[in-house]
């Protein structure tokens, strides 16, 4: 089991919003939605575009390059051109600040 | 190096040696702004096209209905010039909007639309959503992008036919029984992943349904009406895309990682941005494609200070392609170069390649 890293305070991501984490040579996306924060693969899995600077809408994060789109709870690929899920990731909050399980 | 049109070929073409210059996939220009500015301008709403929607389709039943009450009157002819360009002028725009799935927030309106408007304008809806896909990552990079439209050396009589609409919509006719018969080409197989060719394969069956049905109409009647208002407006009413989708990249350099360089924005009146969408703003949309139609005049005026200044008009932009046009036909080297802004020393978001 990999341990939690602390990624920043919850109140540097908006609400249905993304922030971009890196960590070593790993990048994530991490999503503040209804109150939850969610974690995935921080590049698109059609085309390798950083999936930050994508549109959140309820729980779906959009490509900001060619309408990939996922579902950010279980990264499943909601059409063309995505095709392939994104990984996702465990995440939490504790005292006000965002933490996930990375790789 | 000597151009050749087989160069624009994805296979055995240039595309190889792109991608030896880093041409491909590579990180393109983009003019710095806020994350809220952004967000605020990505955001996605139903109504605005629902309406327009509603009023394009308004539009062509009025005009198809002109053109049938003056069947056989010589008013038949601006009758039907106006429904075919009413059909598959503004099917262009919207086909290209809702690929991006930018027109509606709700997805399935876009789908939908999607489908419809690729039939009126007779593109072959996954081909071409994968093909414009590639367009966006590789805007103009030779032997990657499939939809350069001028490819040098120019051949006139191709450019003509392709403007007026001989060339494209008879092609795909073409290319959907291909692929209604369970075939792709390798070309296109090298675009779309594998996932894919069966939903292609479908639809090309979908469209060959329907022209079998228009085509036994048609024996039926003993009359070739029907296909004048389904079928030959994709030809005949091809102009007016043309019309306003030629000044996006003509004469612009080939392989250059910048939209500013290989891009036109053009402002038109508000009849010709609503039959196009507001796609006249071409340099803006291809830095954020992810904006939709009615936030893109409002884009403009956040970036025009980081872009070449914007064409007063479609006048003002072929009065440079048209002379351009001729030059390229005796020198396929030559290119317009659009003037940038001094640097602002701005960092570029979005889109940065690991």
């Amino acid at each position: 089991m990999t341990d939690w890293v602390k990624v920043c305070p919850l109140g540097d991501i908006e609400e249905e919003d993304v922030k971009r984490f890196d960590r070593g040579e790993r990048t994530y996306a991490v999503y503040r939605v209804a109150g939850k924060v969610y974690a995935t693969d921080g590049l698109c899995t059609h085309e390798q575009v950083h999936l930050c600077d994508g549109l959140v809408m309820e729980h779906v994060i959009e490509c900001p390059m060619h309408n990939g789109r996922f579902d950010i709870r279980d990264g499943r690929a909601l059409g063309a051109p995505a095709c392939v899920n994104l990984k996702t990731y465990p995440a939490k909050v504790e005292d006000g600040f965002v933490f996930i399980q990375a790789d | 190096m000597e151009r050749r049109r087989s160069d624009y070929r994805l296979i055995d073409g240039a595309g190889e040696r792109a991608r030896s210059l880093g041409l491909v996939g590579a990180h393109w220009y983009k003019s710095a702004l806020p994350r809220s500015a952004m967000k605020e301008l990505m955001a996605r709403r139903d109504a605005r096209a629902i309406g327009d929607t509603i009023l394009w389709y308004a539009l062509i039943l009025g005009a198809g209905a002109v053109a049938y009450v003056s069947l056989e009157t010589p008013w038949a002819i601006p009758a039907f010039l106006l429904y075919g360009t009413l059909y598959a002028g503004p099917a262009d725009s919207r086909w290209h909007e809702t690929g991006h799935g930018t027109a509606f927030r709700t997805r399935w309106m876009n789908d939908l639309l999607y489908q419809v408007a690729s039939f009126q304008v007779m593109r072959r809806p996954t081909v071409w959503r994968w093909s414009h896909a590639r367009h966006h990552t590789d805007t103009l990079v030779t032997g990657r992008d499939l939809e350069v439209q001028v490819q040098l050396p120019i051949d006139p009589l191709v450019l003509a036919a392709d403007f007026v609409g001989l060339k494209l919509a008879p092609s795909e006719f073409v290319k959907a029984l291909i692929n209604a018969s369970g075939h792709l080409s390798e070309e296109e197989k090298s675009f779309i992943p594998e996932v894919e060719w069966g939903r292609a394969i479908s639809e090309a069956r979908a469209w060959v349904l329907v022209y079998a049905l228009l085509a036994m109409l048609c024996l039926y009647l003993a009359s070739w009406i029907p296909l004048l208002f389904v079928g030959l407006p994709s030809i005949y009413g091809a102009w007016l895309y043309n019309f306003f989708g030629l000044p996006q990249h003509a004469c612009l350099p080939e392989n250059v990682l910048d939209h500013r360089l290989n891009s036109r924005t053009v402002k038109m009146n508000p009849v010709f941005r609503f039959l196009y969408w507001n796609m006249n703003y071409h340099v803006e949309h291809h830095m954020f494609p992810m904006v939709p139609y009615h936030a893109l005049p409002r884009l403009h005026e956040r970036v025009k200070d980081d872009c070449p200044p914007a064409y007063a008009s479609s006048w003002a932009a072929y009065r440079e392609i048209l002379p351009a046009l001729l030059r390229q036909w005796r020198d396929p080297e030559f290119y317009v170069e659009r003037p940038l802004p001094r640097q602002r020393g701005a960092p570029a978001i979005a889109g940065d390649r690991p």
